[in-house]
C-alpha cells in the first residue's frame, strides 16, 4: 500500500464516521461541527483523486460559509431534539425493518451489478483528457460551454431561491425607524440646524 | 288484392283501436268489420280463382344485414288461399257475432268502453294471423307467429278484472314462449346451414339438409330431423299438442268469439299450417314426422279423453279442438300435408260454428258456462239448437260410409283416419278410439245441454246477491228465462252452418279424392311424380285387390299427360307447389285403397260413441254419477286432465318460483344488493376511513409512505427480474 | 460547441426567462405589488403568444445544446398544453388574488419560471436537464405554495411540499445516478444505446427510483400524500395552478423518460406504471369520498385522473408500437381534457365565498342551483365530465385510455379502472347533489369575476361542444405520440 492508500482508508473512514456522528450526535451544535468534519475528509478524498479544484470548493462553500450559516441557524433556532427522537423511537422498529429490506434489496443489486459495455468509453467522452488540460480549465470549459444550458438554469434555480427567500421572509413592518444612509449624507445641517446663541443663565 | 287483404285489417284495428274516441264507439267497430268482410270477400276470390301457381308480392325490404335478408311480402299459394279464406272467414264473422256478443258484458261497469278496443285487437290479430300466412320467409313468420301471440294475450286476458283470465293470458304467453324458443332456434339452424330464410331458398336446400349432420347440445345430429324437430316444437306450442297445451283449455277465459275465432279455428292451426308449409323439410326428415304423428295421436287420444268428463261447455269444446289438431298433426305427420290441411279446413268451420254456438247458449243463459247448469234448453233456442247440432254432426263425421256423401267431419276427418293407416297403426288406432271419444262427448255436450230437464234453478248465478241482471239491464229481459240470441249472432251460425255441412263435399276431391286433382291443385307437377308414385305402389303391391286399378289408373294418366316430363328422373324440386311430396312417400295413393273395414272404423266408432252418450245421458242421466263412484281414480284423472297441470305445477312452476324467489332473496337481495350495498356502504367507507387516517398531516408519515412505496416496487422488481 | 442555432430552438424559454428577470426588475424598481395586475395580464399574454408561437413552429424534431433537449411535436404538445393552462389560471386568479391580498409581484414571476422549468423538463433529453429543469418548476411551487406566509395553513403547505418535495428529488437523483453507474451516460439516447433485454437489478432499480420520484409530481399514490395538505393549504389560484400545469410537465417527461431512455425495456417501467395507476385510481376514488373540503377532494379527483392517464401510458408498454403510440395518444388527450375541467371547476371554485370570505366546504353548496342556476348548470357539466359520465369530454378521454388498456392486453387494468371510475362518480355526484337537492342552508354569494365567469363557462361548454372532434386535439396528440413512440 502507498500513503495514498493509507490515506484514502483513513479520509474515508473518517468521513463515514462523522457522518455517523452528525445523525447520532446528542447536541446538535457537535452535529453541526462533525458535519465540518465530514466534508474535510471528502475534501480531502477529492484531493486524491486528483480534483483538487472541487476539494477547494467544497472547503470555501461547504465549510467556509454554508456549514457556518448551518451553525447559526442552529444556535438560534430553539429545537427540541429530545422530543422529536421520542417520536422517531416509536416508529423505530418498522423503520428498521423497513432500512433492513432496503438493504437487502440493495445487497441483491450490488451483488449482481454489471455495467453496460459501452460505459466506460460514454463516461470519459464528455471531460477532456485529464493530463492534458488541468482541473480548473476542464470543469470551466464543460460548465461554460457544453453544459451552458445546464448552468444557466442553475442559476435561475438560484434566482428563485432567492425570490422565494425574500418573498416569504421579508416583512415590511410599519412604525420602525430604518437608517437612510443617503439621507443622512445629504442632509444639509443649514437646514437641519438653526444655531442660536444662548445667553448664559438665560434660556430660550 | 293480396296486399288490400292483408292491411284492411290492420287498417281496421288502428282506425278502431286509436280513432274510436274520434269517430265513436260504433262507428270503430263497424268500419273494422266491414274491412275484414271486405278481405274476406277478396280471400273468397282469391281461393276460388287460384291457378296453384305460387307467386310472390314483395312489399318492401324488412331487415338486411350481411347476409341476411328478409322482406315484407305476400306469398301466395294453395296453402295460403286456403289460409287466408279460413282466416278471413271466420274473422269477419267473428266480428259480425261479437256486435251482439259483446254488447253486455257483465265484467265492465256501465260507462266503459271497451268493445272498440275488442274490436281493434280482433283487427289485430287478423292481420297478424295475415302476416303469418302470407309470409315468404321465416322472419316475417315469426313475426306473424309472435303477433298472434300478442294479440292472444291480449284477449285472452281481455277481462283484465278477473285473476283468472290474467293468469290464463300469462300461461298462454308463457308455454308459447316454449314453443316459441324452439321454433326459434329452428330458423337460427335453417339460417346457419342455408345462409337464407326465405322459404324458396330453404326449400332449395332441403335435399342437402338431409345429409348433413350437425351439432346440437351434446351429440350430432341429421340437420333435417333435428330442424324438423325443433320447428315442431314451435308448432306444437301454438297448436296446444300434448306437453305443451296445457295454456288452451285455460285460455277460454277470454270471450267466446275470441275462443272461436283464436283458440279454433285460426292461430291454434298455425302449428299445422308451419309443418304444411315446410313440407319440402318434412318430406326429407323421417324421424321429425315419425316424431310428429305419434305425438299428434297421443294428443287427440288424451284430448279427447278429458273431454269426456269436463263440465264447463267451452272447455270441452277447447279439448276437442285439441284433439282434433292431434288427427291434423297425424296426417301431417304421414305425409298427406293436404289431408291435414283439408281437416284444419273444415274444422275451421264446424268448430267456430260449435264455439259461436256455445257463445250463444252461454248468452243466452246469461253467462252460465257449466253444462251441469242446462238442459232442456231446446225449447228456449231452437235456432241455436239446431246450429249445434250441425256441428256435432259434422264434427263427429255423420255421413253415409263408402260414399263421398257427409257432413264436412266425416270426409276430412275419415281421410285423416285412412291415411294414418297407411303411415303408422299407432296413429290409426288412437285416431279411431279418440273418434269414439269425440263422438261420445260432443253427443254429450248436446244431450246435457239442449235434452233432458231443466237444472237451471239449482246452481248457477242467480242465488249471488248483487248480481242481479235487472241492474245492468242485460238484454232488457226482465226475466231469467233463457232467451234466444239476436240476429248478428244467428247469421255467423248460419253461414259457417253451410260450411259445416258442404265444405266437405265440395272440396273433397281437390284435398283428397283425386290425386291429380290434389297435385294440379296445390301446384304440384303431375306426371312424373305420379309414375313414381305408380312404380313405388307397384313395388309395394300391397294393396291387394285394388292395386291393379291403381297401376293401371297411374299409368294411364302418365302416358296421358307428359310423355316426355317423365323421361326426367327427380324432376320434384322442392318447394315447386305449395307442399312437397317426396317420390317416395306414396301415403296420399295408398290411402284410397285400404280395406273397408278400415273405412268403416271412424263410423263405427262414431255410432258407438253415440250410442253410450244416449244412454248415459238420455235413458239413465244417473249412470254416469255412477260411473264415476265406481271408476273415482280413473274419473279423477280424467276431470284433473292427466294432472298435467299439477305435474307441471310440481316440476317447472314450483321449481322455477323457488328458483326465481332463491334468485331474488338470497341472489339479487343477498348477494348482489348485499354485496354492492356492503361494497358501497361497508368496504368503500372502511377503506375512506383508512386513507383519512393515513392522512395524518405529519410529514414524516408522508415520508414513510413514499419509502415504503419504493421498498414495494423494488422488492417486486426484484422478484420479477430473478424468474 | 454550443451556436446560436441552439439557442433559437430554446427561444421560447429564453424569451420567457428574460421576461420573468424583466418584469421582476421592473416590479421592484417600481411600484412594487401595485405592479402584480399588470404584471398577471402580461404574463398570461405573454403565455398565449408564446403557445402559439410554439404551435406554429414546423414539424419535426430538432435536438439542442449537445443533446441536452430536444424539440419534438410531444414536447410541442406538451409545452402548448402546459402555456395555455397556466394562462388560464393567471387569468382567472387575478381578481381573487388582489380582493384577498395576495396581490404580490413575485407570484407571476414565479409561475412564469415555473413554466420555464416544465418547459425544460418536457424538453429533457439527458437526466441533468430533466433534474434541472424539475427542480427549477419544484422551487417555483414550494415558495408559492407558502404565498400567504401569515396562514399557518399556508405555510405548513409550503413547508410540507418542500420537505417531501426534497425526498423525491432525493429519490429521483438517486435512481439517476444507479442509472448511470449503468449506462455511464445521462443523455437519454445514451441510456437507450447501452439496453438489452438483459439489464440488471441495479439499472432496474434506477428506473424505479426515477419514476417514484416522477410519481412524486404527479401525484401518484403512494407519493400522493402531500396532494391533499397541500392543495388546501395552498391559497387557491396555487391549487389551481398545481392541479393543472405541473401535472401536464410532469406526465410528459414521465412518458419522455420512459420511451426515450428506456424504450427498449417497456415491461419493466410498464409494470410500474400499471401499478401505480391502478393504486391511484382506487385511492383517488376511494379516499376522495370522505372530504368535506372541495380543495382536497380535488386534490383526491387528481390523484384518481392520474392514475387513468398512467393507465394510458402504461398501455403505451405494450410492445407494439402502433399500441403504444396510441396508448401515449390516450394519455396525452385524457391530460388535456383533465387540464380543462379542472381549470372550469377551479375558476368556480375561486368564486366560492360568503360575506366576503372564501368558502371551500362542499356543504355550502346546498340548493345552489336555485340561487343561481347557470353557474350551478355550468358545474354540474363540469362534475359529470370529470366523473366520465358520457357523452360529455371526460367521458371520451376515459373511453381513450380505457380502450389504449385494452388494446395493449391489460383489459384487468380496463376493469380496475371502470369499477374506479364508478367509484369516483360519487363524491362527483355528490356535488350535484348538494347543488339541486341539498337541504336550504346559507347559501354562497354569487359574486364572480368576469374572467372566472367566462373561464367557467367555456369550460363546461367545451364538455359539450368538445364531443364533436375534441376541438383537434387528436390528431395533434397522435402526432406527438407518434414523435415520441416512432
Amino acid at each position: 500500500m502507498t500513503i495514498a492508500d493509507y490515506a484514502f482508508y483513513a479520509f474515508a473512514l473518517v468521513a463515514v464516521a462523522a457522518a455517523l456522528m452528525v445523525v447520532t450526535a446528542r447536541n446538535p451544535v457537535h452535529s453541526v461541527l462533525w458535519l465540518i468534519l465530514a466534508f474535510l475528509s471528502s475534501a480531502g478524498l477529492f484531493v486524491l483523486l486528483g480534483a483538487e479544484f472541487v476539494a477547494m470548493l467544497l472547503i470555501i462553500v461547504y465549510v467556509g460559509a454554508v456549514a457556518v450559516l448551518f451553525l447559526f441557524v442552529v444556535m438560534m433556532l430553539d429545537v427540541d431534539f429530545a422530543a422529536l427522537k421520542g417520536e422517531m423511537a416509536r416508529a423505530m422498529p418498522l423503520a428498521l425493518l423497513i432500512g433492513v429490506v432496503i438493504l437487502m434489496q440493495f445487497a441483491l443489486a450490488f451483488g449482481a451489478w454489471v455495467q453496460a459495455d459501452g460505459a466506460l468509453g460514454l463516461r470519459q467522452a464528455p471531460a477532456p483528457d485529464p493530463a492534458a488540460v488541468e482541473n480548473t480549465r476542464a470543469l470551466g470549459l464543460l460548465l461554460y460551454d457544453r453544459y451552458i444550458l445546464l448552468f444557466q438554469a442553475s442559476g435561475l434555480i438560484l434566482l428563485v431561491a432567492m425570490i422565494g427567500a425574500i418573498a416569504l421572509t421579508l416583512r415590511h413592518r410599519e412604525g420602525i425607524k430604518r437608517q437612510n444612509v443617503l439621507a443622512q449624507m445629504y442632509r444639509d445641517p443649514a437646514k437641519a440646524m438653526e444655531l442660536r446663541d444662548v445667553k448664559p443663565g438665560q434660556g430660550l | 288484392m293480396e296486399t288490400l287483404i292483408l292491411l284492411a285489417p290492420l287498417v281496421g284495428a288502428v282506425i278502431c283501436g286509436f280513432g274510436w274516441r274520434a269517430i265513436g264507439e260504433t262507428t270503430g267497430q263497424v268500419i273494422a268489420t266491414v274491412l275484414v268482410f271486405v278481405a274476406a270477400c277478396l280471400s273468397w276470390i282469391v281461393f276460388l280463382t287460384h291457378d296453384g301457381v305460387t307467386e310472390t308480392v314483395t312489399l318492401l325490404r324488412w331487415i338486411e344485414s350481411g347476409s341476411m335478408a328478409a322482406d315484407w311480402a305476400i306469398r301466395v299459394d294453395r296453402l295460403t288461399a286456403i289460409m287466408l279464406v279460413v282466416v278471413n272467414s271466420v274473422s269477419a264473422l267473428v266480428h259480425l257475432y261479437s256486435f251482439g256478443y259483446m254488447a253486455h258484458d257483465d265484467n265492465w261497469r256501465t260507462g266503459e268502453h271497451y268493445k272498440a278496443r275488442f274490436f281493434a285487437y280482433l283487427s289485430f290479430f287478423t292481420f297478424t294471423m295475415l302476416m303469418l300466412v302470407t309470409s315468404d320467409n321465416l322472419v316475417q313468420m315469426f313475426f306473424g307467429w309472435e303477433g298472434v301471440g300478442v294479440a292472444s294475450y291480449l284477449l285472452i286476458g281481455f277481462y283484465y278484472r278477473k285473476a283468472t283470465a290474467n293468469a290464463a293470458a300469462i300461461k298462454a304467453f308463457v308455454v308459447n314462449r316454449v314453443g316459441d324458443f324452439g321454433f326459434a332456434l329452428g330458423i337460427f339452424a335453417l339460417f346457419y346451414l342455408t345462409d337464407s330464410v326465405r322459404f324458396d331458398d330453404i326449400f332449395a336446400a332441403a335435399p342437402r339438409l338431409a345429409v348433413t349432420e350437425l351439432r346440437f347440445l351434446w351429440a350430432d345430429w341429421n340437420a333435417a330431423n333435428l330442424i324438423g324437430v325443433l320447428l315442431f316444437i314451435g308448432a306444437m306450442g301454438k297448436s296446444a299438442q300434448l306437453i305443451l297445451h296445457t295454456w288452451l283449455p285455460d285460455a277460454m277465459e277470454g270471450p267466446t268469439p275470441v275462443s272461436a275465432l283464436i283458440h279454433a279455428a285460426t292461430m291454434v292451426t298455425a302449428g299445422v299450417f308451419l309443418v304444411c308449409r315446410m313440407s319440402p323439410l318434412y318430406e326429407y326428415a323421417p324421424d321429425a314426422t315419425a316424431f310428429i304423428t305419434v305425438l299428434g295421436a297421443a294428443t287427440a287420444f288424451f284430448a279427447a279423453t278429458v273431454g269426456l268428463v269436463q263440465n264447463d261447455i267451452k272447455r270441452v269444446i277447447a279439448y276437442s279442438t285439441c284433439s282434433q289438431l292431434g288427427y291434423m298433426f297425424v296426417a301431417a305427420g304421414v305425409g298427406v300435408y293436404s289431408v291435414a290441411m283439408f281437416h284444419l279446413f273444415t274444422h275451421a268451420f264446424f268448430k267456430a260454428m260449435l264455439f259461436l254456438g256455445a257463445g250463444s247458449v252461454i248468452h243466452a243463459t246469461h253467462h252460465e258456462q257449466d253444462m251441469r247448469n242446462y238442459g232442456g234448453l231446446r225449447r228456449h233456442i231452437p235456432l241455436t239448437f239446431w246450429a249445434m247440432m250441425v256441428g256435432t254432426l259434422a264434427i263427429t263425421g255423420v255421413g253415409i260410409p263408402l260414399t263421398h256423401i257427409g257432413f264436412a267431419g266425416f270426409l276430412s276427418k275419415d281421410a285423416v283416419i285412412e291415411s294414418a293407416y297407411v303411415g303408422s297403426s299407432f296413429a290409426f288406432w288412437a285416431l279411431v278410439v279418440a273418434a269414439c271419444f269425440t263422438s261420445f262427448y260432443s253427443w254429450r255436450l248436446m244431450f246435457m245441454t239442449f235434452f233432458g230437464e231443466p237444472r237451471a234453478k239449482v246452481h248457477g248465478h242467480h242465488d249471488r246477491p248483487g248480481h242481479g241482471h235487472g241492474d245492468d239491464g242485460h238484454d232488457g229481459h226482465a226475466d231469467h228465462t233463457p232467451h234466444e240470441s239476436p240476429a248478428v249472432m244467428l247469421v255467423p251460425l248460419a253461414v259457417l252452418g253451410l260450411g259445416a255441412v258442404f265444405s266437405g263435399m265440395i272440396w273433397y276431391d281437390v284435398f283428397f279424392g283425386k290425386e291429380d286433382a290434389v297435385r294440379s291443385w296445390f301446384g304440384l307437377p303431375v306426371a312424373e311424380a305420379h309414375a313414381d308414385a305408380g312404380a313405388g305402389h307397384g313395388a309395394t303391391a300391397a294393396a291387394g285387390a285394388e292395386a291393379g286399378h291403381g297401376t293401371a289408373h297411374a299409368h294411364g294418366a302418365a302416358e296421358a299427360a307428359h310423355g316426355d316430363a317423365a323421361g326426367v328422373p327427380g324432376l320434384t324440386v322442392p318447394g315447386q307447389g305449395a307442399i312437397f311430396m317426396h317420390p317416395d312417400n306414396t301415403v296420399l295413393h295408398e290411402a284410397h285403397y285400404v280395406p273397408t273395414w278400415v273405412k268403416l272404423a271412424p263410423f263405427v266408432a262414431m255410432l258407438i260413441g253415440l250410442a253410450v252418450a244416449f244412454q248415459f245421458y238420455i235413458r239413465r242421466p244417473d249412470w254416469p254419477e255412477r260411473l264415476a263412484a265406481n271408476q273415482r281414480p280413473l274419473y279423477l284423472f280424467l276431470l284433473n286432465k292427466w294432472y298435467f297441470d299439477e305435474i307441471y305445477d310440481v316440476l317447472f312452476v314450483r321449481p322455477a318460483r323457488w328458483l326465481g324467489d332463491a334468485l331474488w332473496r338470497q341472489g339479487d337481495g343477498a348477494v348482489i344488493d348485499g354485496g354492492i350495498n356492503g361494497l358501497a356502504m361497508g368496504v368503500v367507507p372502511w377503506l375512506t376511513r383508512l386513507a383519512g387516517r393515513a392522512q395524518s398531516g405529519y410529514v414524516f408519515h408522508y415520508a414513510f409512505a413514499m419509502v415504503v412505496g419504493i421498498v414495494i416496487l423494488i422488492t417486486w422488481m426484484s422478484l420479477s427480474a430473478g424468474n | 460547441m454550443t451556436g446560436t442555432a441552439d439557442l433559437l430552438i430554446l427561444l421560447p424559454e429564453l424569451v420567457l426567462a428574460v421576461f420573468a428577470m424583466a418584469a421582476l426588475l421592473a416590479a421592484v424598481y417600481t411600484e412594487k405589488d401595485g405592479l402584480t395586475p399588470l404584471l398577471i395580464w402580461a404574463t398570461a399574454g405573454m403565455f398565449l403568444l408564446v403557445a402559439f408561437w410554439i404551435g406554429v413552429q414546423p414539424a419535426g424534431a430538432r435536438a439542442a445544446f449537445g443533446g441536452m433537449v430536444v424539440d419534438d411535436a410531444f414536447a410541442r404538445f406538451a409545452k402548448v398544453t402546459i402555456l395555455l393552462s397556466a394562462a388560464a389560471v393567471l387569468m382567472m386568479s387575478q381578481d381573487y388574488l388582489i380582493r384577498r391580498g395576495l396581490g404580490r409581484f413575485e407570484y407571476p414571476v414565479l409561475i412564469t419560471l415555473a413554466v420555464v422549468g416544465m418547459m425544460l423538463m418536457v424538453s429533457a433529453a439527458d437526466l441533468m436537464t430533466l433534474y434541472v429543469g424539475l427542480e427549477l418548476m419544484s422551487l417555483s411551487l414550494y415558495v408559492v405554495a407558502a404565498l400567504r406566509r401569515d396562514s399557518v395553513k399556508s405555510t405548513e403547505a409550503g413547508l410540507k411540499y418542500f420537505v417531501l418535495g426534497a425526498l423525491s428529488s432525493g429519490i429521483l437523483l438517486y435512481g439517476a445516478s444507479l442509472t448511470y453507474g449503468y449506462a455511464g451516460t445521462t443523455s437519454f439516447a445514451g441510456i437507450l444505446s447501452t439496453l438489452d433485454a438483459e439489464v440488471p437489478l441495479g439499472l432496474l432499480f434506477g428506473l424505479v427510483f426515477m419514476l417514484a420520484g416522477l410519481a412524486f409530481k404527479v401525484s401518484a399514490a403512494p407519493f400522493h400524500m402531500w396532494t391533499p395538505d397541500v392543495y388546501e393549504g395552498a391559497p387557491t389560484p396555487v391549487t389551481a395552478f398545481f392541479a393543472t400545469a405541473p401535472k401536464v410537465a410532469a406526465m410528459a417527461l414521465m412518458a419522455r423518460l420512459a420511451f426515450d431512455a428506456f424504450g427498449a425495456i417497456p415491461g419493466d417501467w410498464g409494470q410500474v406504471v400499471a401499478a401505480l395507476a391502478v393504486a391511484s385510481m382506487f385511492l383517488g376514488a376511494i379516499a376522495a369520498i370522505g372530504q368535506r373540503d372541495i380543495k382536497r377532494l380535488m386534490a383526491y379527483s387528481s390523484i384518481a385522473h392520474m392514475g387513468f392517464a398512467l393507465m394510458g401510458l402504461a398501455a403505451a408498454a405494450a410492445g407494439d408500437p402502433r399500441v403504444a403510440a396510441a396508448g401515449v395518444q390516450a394519455t396525452l388527450i385524457y391530460m388535456a381534457i383533465y387540464v380543462v375541467m379542472n381549470i372550469g371547476t377551479f375558476a368556480f371554485v375561486l368564486s366560492m365565498e360568503r360575506d366576503g370570505r372564501p368558502v371551500t366546504d362542499i356543504a355550502g353548496l346546498n340548493q345552489f342551483a336555485s340561487r343561481e342556476p347557470t353557474k350551478a348548470l355550468c358545474l354540474l357539466l363540469l362534475m359529470f365530465s370529470l366523473a366520465g359520465v358520457p357523452p360529455l369530454l371526460g367521458f371520451f378521454g376515459k373511453f381513450a385510455v380505457l380502450k389504449a388498456a385494452v388494446d395493449a392486453g391489460m383489459a384487468w387494468l380496463a376493469v380496475a379502472g371502470a369499477i374506479a371510475s364508478v367509484i369516483g362518480a360519487f363524491y362527483y355526484l355528490r356535488i350535484v347533489y348538494f347543488m339541486y337537492f341539498g337541504r336550504e342552508a346559507e347559501v354562497l354569494d354569487s359574486r364572480m369575476a368576469p374572467a372566472q365567469w367566462l373561464t367557467l363557462t367555456l369550460a363546461s361548454a367545451a364538455m359539450l361542444a368538445g364531443i364533436l372532434n375534441l376541438f383537434g386535439v387528436e390528431p395533434l396528440a397522435a402526432m406527438a405520440a407518434d414523435s415520441l413512440v416512432r
